[in-house]
Order: structure tokens, then C-alpha cells, then sequence
């Protein structure tokens, strides 16, 4: 697990004072994959490089599993290091390097024998599925199997933490498919904490358990997909289950409603029910289905006929666990 | 015919030119080692203890870039050579012949060797270090195992360079005591006007140059994986 606490850096730039991360506190229990999201300029890198220790935070701590990083000497500060495997968004490996050797890297430098490192470096190749790739240098290799080296080199030092910065952004949908598959299996496998730092909401929406939004250096959201998603007035419960903001000009008269449920939140099917229940026509506007960590997740929009008894429809929707936001309409 | 002639019977080239080539040689190897030597840890220093470096050092950075390299560059190489000429006579006892020609030789080449290394290193993208700091590499770990390593088809393009420039400058060096083929052409075909001398001079020098150059060419391309 990973624990964050009011981690704060602040530099100055000429006369400005810049304070690029301001009380940023997170934590990630073991086995979790935590997705922090934001735009550029957030504060995304300065996180990255204060969580690696490229960068010393101004004030605050992170913690793995109890063990203080931020704050220890230059000494400690190369082991403290090995507790945390990165990802980088290219891959950053040597190209002096084969893959195999790439993978060796973090064993070499700690001088492990050369039969342990042969050992452990077909094993991990064997994780990433690149066996086959084991003395091909990286120019020889594509976007997606140059990260998967770069995932098994993380992992060769034995880290409790991955930390994932942007993995899949320079890479086409089908291998950020595959990348992201490739870091929930590793998860699972090694019982990892994962960070994955991104600003693509669909890496959010295909792999992680939690999420944090950053903006301007601090966390405005923070929490499981399914409670951030919960919340229809949330930024990124929009952002994960987005519907069009302004409603046409040219709609017939009626109410317009937005329902916001989960698969298992919802007991009975929520249209049909409304239907029959109070023998109405239901128009369904707009919507999202996103199937988010375990649950199905339903953003639907919809009109009710005018004369329709919204106070009754809002009840009865609120009693089945639906989440209702009355729209205005012109 | 008498050109050809001149060719296989002038005492110039028959006599004079084998031992003439062997200095030339001498001196360059010689003053090519130690530029190494000497060279390739001063261009490490020069980038890192520049901002941004692994150990930022504006003093020492300061001393190194604008006054060592800086000031031995901007001597013309043909009045460093003669003002080094005490120097040389310190060190190895004489002023002449091509041992302590590469005294001179070997600190005027220095400062340009570093230049090249220190570009070459500069093209190894931070993310690299970044990453192999992030592994846990202490500083020195990262200079041998990434800096050198990944800058190496550079650096050898560098040494082809200098050597290149080693042949030319040693050729200059023949004027002062040096010897060599520099001092060949300049006794037999200026001084005595022998244009077969000359000739085959520059010949050799030409032919010397290609070699070296499609030497380094070849071996930049053996390590080089990018």
C-alpha cells in the first residue's frame, strides 16, 4: 500500500512563487489500482517526480507500506527508490541494451549474481509475454512490447508500488487494450499497488478500482469508481458518464429527467417500471452504459409527456436506488 | 617518365618516407590515448557538473568549460604547440622528435575531444536517467551503465574525428622538431622543391584519413542500436 500525506511542493520561477502541488493527500491499499487523472498542467509530473524522489516534495510524506521515502537520507534515498517500480509513457529503456538486459538493469546495479538475474529476467519476460523477444534491442520492437519491457524492468527489483506515468499515451487504442490487461494481471498476480497517472478517462474507466482528480495541485474528488460515479453533480462522474449539457431548443413540451443508477443499485429494470407503473410513454433522450471496475453504470436521460406526476415518478425512482436530477426546460 | 622514375629511385621516398610514416603514427597514437584518457572524463565532467547535471557544480564548471577548454581552444594549435614546447622539454627531457611533439599535441586536442564527448553525452534524453535513477543507480552507476553505453556510437564518431584531426595537427607538429611526415614534405617538398614528394606525402595522408574514417564509420555502426 502507498499512503500520501499533504505532500506539497512549491518552487520559484524568477520573482513568481509557483506552488505546483498543495496538500495532496492520497492512499491505495495493496492489490488496488488508483487512477489519478488530470489535465495537463494539474500538477500530474511534479506528483510523479515527488513520488520517485526525482524531485524532493517542500513538505508532506509518502509511505509504502509504513516505511517513511520522502524524508530519508540521500544514503537510504537509492533503496527507498527500489520500493517503487516505474512505468514511464516511452518506455525509457537503454538502447544499448537487449530486452533481457534492459530487465537486468535494476539487478545489475545492486550487483545481484548473474545466474539469479538469468533466472528472474526469463521469468518476468515469460510475465510480459515477451520470451521470444529476449535479445532483440528496442529499436527492434514496437510501442506496445517496448512497454511491456519497461513493465517487466519495474517489476525487477521486487517493488511493493508500480507507479504508471501516462502508460498508455503514446500508444494506439488496441495496445493500450492489451497494456492495461497486462498491468491488472500483473496486479493480480503480485498483489501490486498500482498508480496509474493519466489524463485519459478511458484508462480510468478499463482498469482502475479508484480514482483522484487533480486540478491545480490539489485532489478535488477523490474515491471508489462507484461512489465517485454516484454522484451526478461529481466532475467525474460526468467526465466517466458524460451526457450532452444543453437540451435542444426544438423539444416537445414535458419534463425532462436524468437518471444516474448502477446495475445492482437499481431492483427493477428503471424504464419499463416507470411505464407501467404509472401508464406513461417514456422518451429516452440521451445516454451512457459503461460497464466501470464490477458494476454496470447508467446514465440515462429522459422526457416525460406533460401531465405526467413527477413528484410520484422521483419517489418511486429514488425508492429503487436511482439517482434523479430534474432538468430545466425551456 | 621521369616523374616515375623520381618515384622508386628518390632517396626522399625510399629511405626517408617508412620511418617518416612511423613517427607520423607514433605521434598519433600516442596523443590519441592519452586525449582519450584524459578527454573522456573531462567531457563527462563538463556535462554534469553544468545545470542540470547529476552533480551541478557552477564553480568547478566554470573552471573547466570557460577557462580550461575555452581558453586552449581559442590558441591557434601552431602557436600552442611552440608556447608547450618548455613543457614537453619538462616531461620528457627533449624538445624534439615526435615523443615530445605529442605533449603539445595531446593538450591541444584535449579540450576538442571533450566538446565532442560532452555533445554526444548531451544527446542521451533525461528521460533515460530519470529512469535509471529511479531504479536506484547511484550517479557514477548512471554515467557508466547509461551516460557512456547509450552515448557510445557518438563518442566513437568523436574519436574518429579527433584522430582525423590528430593526422592533420601532427603534420603541423613536424614543423617544430616533431618529425614525421609533416616534417618530410616540408624539408624534401617545399625546402628542396621535390614535388614527388610532395605528392606521395599527401598521398598518404589522404589514404591514412579514409582509413580511419571508414574505420570509425564502421565500428560507430557495430554499437550502434538505436
Amino acid at each position: 500500500m502507498i499512503t500520501v500525506t499533504d505532500l506539497r511542493k512549491v518552487y520559484q520561477q524568477g520573482d513568481r512563487t509557483v506552488v505546483a502541488l498543495d496538500g495532496v493527500s492520497l492512499h491505495v491499499d495493496a492489490g488496488q489500482i488508483h487512477g489519478i487523472i488530470g489535465h495537463s498542467g494539474a500538477g500530474k509530473s511534479t506528483l510523479v517526480r515527488c513520488l520517485t524522489l526525482l524531485d524532493r516534495p517542500t513538505s508532506g510524506s509518502v509511505s509504502v507500506n509504513n516505511k517513511e521515502l520522502a524524508n530519508v537520507s540521500d544514503a537510504d534515498l537509492r533503496t527507498a527508490r527500489r520500493r517503487i517500480g516505474m512505468v514511464f509513457q516511452h518506455a525509457n529503456l537503454m538502447d544499448s541494451r537487449t530486452t533481457a538486459q534492459n530487465v537486468a538493469f535494476p539487478l545489475e546495479l545492486i550487483g545481484t549474481p548473474k545466474a539469479k538475474v538469468a533466472e528472474k529476467v526469463s521469468a518476468l519476460l515469460e510475465l510480459v509475454g515477451l520470451t521470444p523477444f529476449a535479445d532483440a534491442y528496442p529499436s527492434q520492437l514496437s510501442g506496445g512490447q517496448r512497454q511491456r519491457v519497461g513493465i517487466a524492468r519495474a517489476l525487477s527489483s521486487d517493488p511493493d508500488v508500480l507507479l504508471c506515468d501516462e502508460p498508455t499515451s503514446a500508444l494506439d487504442p488496441k495496445t493500450t487494450d492489451e497494456i492495461l490487461e497486462l498491468i491488472k494481471s500483473v496486479r493480480d498476480r503480485l498483489n501490486l499497488t498500482v498508480l496509474i497517472i493519466t489524463h485519459e478517462m478511458n484508462v480510468v474507466k478499463q482498469a482502475c478500482d479508484s480514482v483522484s482528480l487533480l486540478e491545480a495541485g490539489r485532489i478535488v474528488e477523490h474515491g471508489d469508481i462507484a461512489k465517485v460515479v454516484a454522484d451526478p453533480a461529481g466532475r467525474l462522474s460526468q467526465a466517466l458518464l458524460p451526457m450532452p449539457g444543453e437540451l435542444p431548443d426544438d423539444l416537445p413540451a414535458g419534463t425532462v429527467l436524468d437518471l444516474l443508477y448502477s446495475g445492482t443499485q437499481a431492483t427493477e429494470p428503471v424504464i419499463s417500471s416507470i411505464a407501467r407503473t404509472f401508464n406513461t410513454d417514456v422518451n429516452v433522450l440521451a445516454g451512457s452504459v459503461e460497464h466501470l471496475g464490477e458494476h454496470q453504470f447508467a446514465h440515462i436521460r429522459i422526457q416525460l409527456p406533460e401531465g405526467a406526476d413527477i413528484d410520484a415518478i422521483t419517489k418511486h425512482l429514488l425508492g429503487n436506488g436511482v439517482a434523479v436530477t430534474v432538468k430545466e426546460t425551456k | 617518365m621521369d616523374f616515375f622514375n623520381d618515384l622508386m629511385t628518390n632517396p626522399g621516398i625510399t629511405k626517408a618516407m617508412w620511418p617518416a610514416f612511423l613517427e607520423t603514427m607514433q605521434m598519433t597514437g600516442i596523443s590519441a590515448l592519452f586525449t582519450v584518457v584524459v578527454g573522456l572524463p573531462l567531457g563527462i565532467l563538463l556535462l554534469n557538473t553544468a545545470r542540470g547535471g547529476l552533480t551541478p557544480n557552477r564553480g568547478l564548471n566554470v573552471l573547466l568549460s570557460g577557462i580550461i577548454v575555452n581558453i586552449t581552444r581559442s590558441i591557434p594549435f601552431a602557436i600552442l604547440m611552440v608556447s608547450l614546447i618548455p613543457l614537453a622539454t619538462l616531461l620528457v627531457g627533449t624538445s624534439l622528435g615526435p615523443i615530445a611533439a605529442s605533449v603539445s599535441l595531446t593538450i591541444g586536442t584535449i579540450p576538442f575531444f571533450a566538446r565532442l564527448v560532452e555533445t554526444a553525452l548531451r544527446d542521451v534524453s533525461a528521460g533515460k536517467i530519470d529512469a535509471a535513477l529511479v531504479m536506484g543507480s547511484t550517479r557514477m552507476q548512471v554515467v557508466r551503465k547509461v551516460l557512456v553505453p547509450e552515448a557510445l556510437p557518438g563518442i566513437i564518431a568523436a574519436m574518429t574525428t579527433t584522430i582525423v584531426t590528430l593526422i592533420g595537427y601532427s603534420a603541423m607538429a613536424g614543423l617544430v622538431g616533431g618529425g614525421g611526415l609533416g616534417r618530410l614534405a616540408y624539408n624534401y617538398g617545399f625546402q628542396r622543391y621535390e614535388p614527388a614528394i610532395m605528392v606521395v606525402t599527401i598521398v598518404i595522408m589522404v589514404l591514412l584519413v579514409q582509413l580511419v574514417q571508414i574505420i570509425g564509420d564502421w565500428i560507430a555502426r557495430l554499437v550502434d542500436h538505436r
